[in-house]
Order: C-alpha cells, then structure tokens, then sequence
C-alpha cells in the first residue's frame, strides 16, 4: 500500500517536471482563455495539458455534467462566457443550428502543426472542430462469474439476456446485467444505439419525418426491456456514475458502458478482486446485424463565434497543443481513445476499437436529432414499467417530436 | 372575531399608496414585466428552419447530411428576432391542450375508461393530474399537521420549547434539494429504509423507485414532510394571540380540549389558516424539486417539471413551450386559489 502510493507521488512529481519543461512553450502573450467542458478523467487531462501552455493568458475551465444545460445560453451571450467548448457529436449540433461557433480553418494553417487531418471535423468544407478522443458504449463482464458458471463471452444482446438469465438462475447475482436507463438523456441514448443495431432509421430520407414507429422500432424497444427486467429494479434512476457503483459493489456481472469510464472502473480504488476480473469487449450486436448496437462518438474542441479574435487564437494555440500533444498521450493513455497522432491501444480502449472494426455507425449529426433524443427519453418509459404497448409508446415518441418540431421549425 | 389587518383599516390611502409603492414597482420590474415577455413569447415559434445538404467529414469518415442554413436564417431571423407568429398555437398543440388530439380520442375511443387513458397519456395532462394530487394531499396534509404539532408545543413546558421549535422547523432549513437527495438515498433498494421494507414485507424485489404508485407516495410524504414546517411556525405564532379569558371560561364550563379547540381556538386563527392554505396551494402547485431530487422524471411529472424539460433537457432549447406552460401554470394557480380569494374577499366585504 505504502508503496503504490510513493509510486503515485513520485510520478507525479516526474510529470511535474517534466511535465512544465516541455509544455511552457507556447508563448501566449495574451488574451484570455474560458473553456466549458464535461466532467471525466480523459477532459480533465486534456485541459490541464492545454493550461500548461497558457502562457502569461487567462485560463479559466468549468468541467460540469451538465454542460449540455449551460451551453447554448452560455456562448449565445456576446460575448460569450466561453472561449470554447468542448464537444461531441450530438452537443456541436445545436451549437450550429444557432450559429454559435467560429470556422477554424486559418487558426488551423497557422497554429494547427501536429494536428492531424483525421481530427479535423468539417461541415461543409469548413473546419469546424478538432477531434481528440473517440468514445463509445460495449460490453463489460466479470470474467470470474464467467468462467464459474461455463458461459462464454457475450457477442451478442441475444447473448448478453441468456447469459443473465443463467447467473440470475445460479443465484450468485440477482440483477446481473447493468446499463444507464436513467429516464431522460441515458435512456434514449440506449433506444438509440440498440435501434442503429438493428438497422433502423430515425427519420424517412432526406426529411425531417420520424420514421421509428415500425417492426424495428418494436423490437429495439421489447430487447430494451428485456434487459431492464435482468436489472436492478431502480434501473429507471441509474445514469453511468450510479451503474458504475453497481458494478464496483460487485453486484452486476454484464454491464454497457460508455468507454471513457474503463479508466475509473479498472483504477486501484474499490475491490482489488473485482477490479482484476473485470473484462472489457466489443459491443453487442442484437437481432443478427452485422454492425453493433452502438454509436461512435468523438470528443473535440470548438470555439464560440460571440468572442474576440485574441481571445479564439488564444484560446486555439492552448487547446491545439493539447490536441497534438504526444507525451499526453503517452501518460494518459489508459484514460481515453486519443485520436492523436502516436497514441498506442492499450487494453482499456479495446471496446472502442472492436466499435471501429465492426463499422459501428457515428451518432447522427443531424439538426432535429436532439429533439428526437429527448422525445424518446420520456416516452418510452412507460412501456418499460408495462403500462403501455410499445406501438403507443413509439407513436408517442413520433407526436411528441413532431409537435416539438413543427414548433422550432423543422416540419 | 378574527384577527382584522391594521394595516388596511387604519391606514389612510394616501399613505398607504406612498408605503407600497416601492414594493410595487419592484413588483412590476422583477413579477410583471418577465410574466407579460414570457406571455409574448409563448405566442411565438421558432421560424421554418431552412436546410441544406452538406458533406460532413469526422474521425469515422465522411457522409452527406444536413446543416441548419446559417445565411438565410440569420437574415430571417434578423428581420422578425421573436420567431413566427403561431397565436395559440403552441397551446393547442400535442404537448400542452392537445385539443385535436382529445377530440380524436373522444370519436375513436369506446369507452370512457379508453378515453381518459388516452387523454392521460398526453404530457400535459400526465403532468397536470400529478400536480394536483400533490397539491390535493400534501396541503391539507401540511394544514393538518402543522396545526397538531403547534397545539402540542404550545401545551409543552416553555423551559424545553426553544429546542423543540428549533427542531420541528429543521425540514424547512434544509435545502429542498438536499433533503429530497437524502430520503432518495434512504429508499434505495440498499438503503435503510428500502432494505428494512424489503424484509419486512418479505419481497426482495420491492423497490420504492421502481413503482409509479410508491414514487408518488414517497413524493407527497416527503411534501408534508418538508411543507409542514411553514404551517407550524404561522399557526404557533397565531395560537399566541388566543386570548385566554374565553379558554378558562370554557374550562370552567367543562369544556373538553377538543370542544376548546374546534369553538375558540379554531375561530380565533381562521384567517392565518386561509392565508397558510393559499401559500401552501401556491407552492405545492409548483412541486418541482422532489421530481430532480428523487429522479422521479421517469414515474412523476409536474408542470414545473416540464418547463424545465423544455429549456434544459433538450439540447434544443423549446422556448415557445416553456412560456406555454409557465402561462398554463399561472393560470391554474389562479383557479385554484380562486374560491379561497373570493370566500375572503366576501368576508371582507362583511366585516366593514
């Protein structure tokens, strides 16, 4: 014990350094720096690289879960209280439907070395992000419970249900199976991943007409259930930070989960027994598809257009070092799948990858799609507690997104 | 009988305009002006969003999808900056009135129990017959309870009396949030109260949260639990300005305490029970935190709820819905207090 933790102090120290020998080169001379951010390990890193660049600028970061709430308020201001924002697929799009962020194509010419063209994310020919992870939800299992009761490792939600039957009916767990049902956000990001695994499109082309109320749509939502019948009861309360607990407890021995959390699921804290036997694979596929029930997701940086120019360049030449950023990438390693040039896959980032081999679709970046996503957070919940059919619950899904669209304009 | 307000009685009007006026404007500045823009807003929709088709690359390769139109939008936006006009639109439509809606499941349903499902099922409703059952168990609730421990306090040794107030009106102090947070955890399936359940009725499976019916109870017991308070502290100050002589009369007619406190007691403080009703009304019409404290939006969903719903859960903010609602809430809120306004003002009228 004693010496892991000098282990940790003397890292630490290395990190520190070294650490500030090699990033206090960025000469920022002025202008000042506020960036909004989520909240887990991987950002965490990713800003404190950044800030050690900072120069004689102002930095200011505000990691919250509930970025998503703060930010199109946030950098609609002008200015606005952000210099940037670190995004995902699904959070840029808002962000462009207002018209909040700046292009990035001549910051990236004149700031951008080492940023690789990979990373770029352009809409319309313009450079609008720059990309520095990739994340996605699969399959965690205890290899242990496992290996006791001769099952082998799930590849499939078929799978994944019979596998939680046959723990359940050993008696050795009673809710095996763990995911984020969480009414709301968490839950229709599940609806979303298993109706993708099973081939299905959430509008009819080229238009922005819900098309989920059909065979597919009744089947991602009967696996849905399924899988909350082999979980905790409570499943309707439970985002990731509280399955992640479930799991630690040692209560749950199949669980999905977003790949950014590995890193604090395989950390030293909590039960070294669970820990050792806790396994990482690719995500599921469901009803026979090819590609998985999942979504590929990015993580990359944009900037508020509300915002001076000193500020955006500042603000750049911070974040950019931080996105090409090799020795970060090295030391943080297990916390995230960097999209940086020199990263090296360890065995955390081995659910995103497999995602990438099985050609795992991105989450679409589509205008109406947030109204989409939080139509189905609440109405599918009443089909999960049996008080409804699930044809009712994807017509509501369909009237509730469609009087939301016809009022922000898409219909 | 009846505690008159001296301030009305006495006062002249004159005075009294110059001693409410700053209240007034203040009322106006931060209450009325932001009512009369939501108002405004809720008549108003978002203008048709104009598309286009664009190639759009990331780490995982590259596909023709669509983006919002930023140079034609911005000029119609620049031009008309409150949206389209959509009248009662918003209002009517499937997430608020659901006027058509209804009217559909009138003609196609067969029975009335049909009917009422379906007229359930839409958010507005769901949301609303959850408010009112709030509102309809907790404040009596609240008024019953505070009332009973006020009258036990005051019957109390006054040398124990301090600690015991501080201790009755603890609910209040703490954050609504916080409290609800810590009942949440209590009621966990492996918390002391869900475990304790658990075994005492024998069904390991029982979970609080899990359950629509025990979600709502546990919501409107922690309602009272919190609301209570606020009746107590009014009604234990009320019950200071019972004048004794009537209750030693009564006490040396024979009266029991329960005649005491239905013929003297009860009278005298009407007025502060009127006034603890319309807040506790007021309030509980509002119930919103014990819905985000027990991450109860699966199972309960209040007005106050869905507004929030409309501004923060979505990534696209719905601002036309939120102002919809907020009138709908104002609305109902004036329903509600309604016959208690009107019965108070006719005794009013009388007492002059």
């Amino acid at each position: 014990m004693r010496e892991t933790n000098m282990k940790k102090i003397l890292i630490s120290l290395l990190f520190i350094l070294f650490g500030t020998s090699v990033y206090a080169d960025c000469n920022i001379k002025s202008g000042s720096i506020n960036i909004l951010a989520n909240d887990f390990p991987a950002l965490r890193t990713f800003v404190e690289t950044a800030k050690g660049c900072k120069g004689s600028a102002d930095f200011k970061v505000t990691h919250s879960s509930e970025h998503n709430k703060i930010a199109v308020p946030a950098l609609t201001a002008n200015p606005s209280e952000f210099s940037a924002r670190i995004a995902a697929n699904s959070s840029i799009v808002p962000l462009m439907n207002q018209d909040l962020i700046r292009p990035l194509d001549d910051l990236v010419k004149k700031y951008g070395k080492g940023i690789q063209d990979s990373q770029l994310i352009t809409i319309d020919g313009k450079i609008m992000a720059v990309a520095f992870m990739a994340n996605t939800q699969h399959l965690y299992y205890r290899e242990d419970v496992l290996k006791e009761l001769g099952i082998a490792v799930p590849k499939t939600y078929e799978e994944v249900v019979a596998a939680s039957e046959k723990i359940r009916a050993s008696g050795k767990m009673q809710y095996p199976y763990a995911a984020a049902y969480k009414a709301g956000w968490n839950l229709a990001e599940e609806f979303v991943n298993m109706y993708i695994g099973h081939g299905g499109e959430f509008f009819k082309t080229g238009t922005a007409q819900p098309s989920i109320n059909n065979a597919k749509g009744v089947a991602t939502l009967n696996m849905l259930k399924k899988l909350a019948g082999l979980s905790n009861p409570d499943y309707l309360t439970h985002d990731s930070e509280a399955i992640k607990v479930e799991w630690e407890s040692g209560n749950v021995a199949l669980m999905t989960l977003w790949a950014s959390r590995s890193g604090t699921l395989l950390d030293d804290d909590g039960d070294a027994k669970i820990t050792a036997a806790t396994k990482l694979t690719g995500p599921a596929t469901v009803a026979g598809g090819n590609i998985p029930a999942a979504t590929l997701w990015w993580d990359g940086f944009t900037l508020a257009k509300n915002r001076s120019d000193a500020d955006a360049e500042a603000t750049f030449r911070a974040l950019a070092h931080a996105a090409a950023n090799k020795k970060m990438v090295a030391d943080a390693a297990d916390q995230a799948v960097w999209l940086i040039e020199g990263f090296k896959p360890g065995p955390k980032s081995i659910g995103v990858i497999e995602a990438v081999k099985m050609k795992a679709k991105p989450y679409p970046m589509l205008p109406q799609m947030g109204l989409m996503h939080g139509a189905l957070g609440s109405e599918i919940v009443e089909f999960l507690q049996g008080k409804e059919s699930a044809e009712q619950a994807l017509k509501d899904v369909e009237a509730a997104y469609m009087s939301k669209a016809k009022e922000q304009g898409f219909l | 009988m009846g505690i008159k307000s001296p301030l009305i009685t006495l006062m002249p009007n004159k005075t009294f305009f110059w001693f409410f006026l700053p209240t007034g404007l203040a009322m106006i500045l931060f209450i009325g002006l932001p009512i009369i823009s939501t108002g405004i807003q809720s008549f108003y929709a978002q203008h048709d969003q104009v598309v286009k088709e664009v190639k759009k690359c990331d780490p995982f390769g590259c596909t023709v999808s669509i983006v919002v139109d930023q140079e034609k939008t911005s000029k119609i936006r620049e031009e008309k900056p409150l949206g389209k006009f959509n009248g009662f639109g918003t209002y009517v439509d499937r997430n608020h009135l659901a006027i058509e809606e209804i009217g559909k499941f009138w003609n196609e349903t067969n029975s009335f129990g049909e009917f009422v499902d379906q007229v359930t099922n839409l958010p507005f409703y769901k949301a609303l017959i959850f408010t009112l059952t709030y509102c309809l168990f907790v404040t009596p609730n609240v008024l019953l309870l505070g009332f009973i421990i006020a009258l036990s306090l005051n019957a109390v040794t006054r040398r124990i009396r301090g600690p015991l107030i501080f201790g009755t009106i603890l609910p209040m102090i703490v954050t609504p949030l916080v409290g609800s947070l810590v009942l949440f955890w209590m009621i966990d399936a492996e918390g002391i109260i869900g475990a304790n359940l658990q075994m005492l009725m024998d069904d390991p499976y029982l979970s609080l949260k899990s359950s629509k019916t025990l979600t709502w109870i546990t919501i409107i017991i922690y309602g009272i639990w919190h609301h209570s308070p606020f009746a107590f502290v009014v009604f234990y100050a009320a019950l200071q300005t019972v004048p004794q002589e009537p209750v030693e009369a009564a006490i040396i007619d024979g009266a029991s305490r329960w005649q005491r406190v239905r013929h003297i007691v009860l009278p005298h403080i009407y007025p502060v029970v009127t006034f603890v009703a319309l807040i506790s009304l007021m309030d509980n019409f509002r119930v919103f935190e014990p819905i985000i404290g027990f991450s109860a939006e699966g199972s309960a969903q209040s007005l106050s709820w869905l507004i929030y719903d409309n501004l923060v859960n979505e990534e696209v903010i719905l601002f036309g819905s939120a102002a919809a609602t907020s009138m709908m809430t104002i609305i109902g809120i004036a329903i509600l207090l309604a016959p208690v306004l009107i019965r108070t003002w006719k005794e009013f009228r009388t007492a002059r």
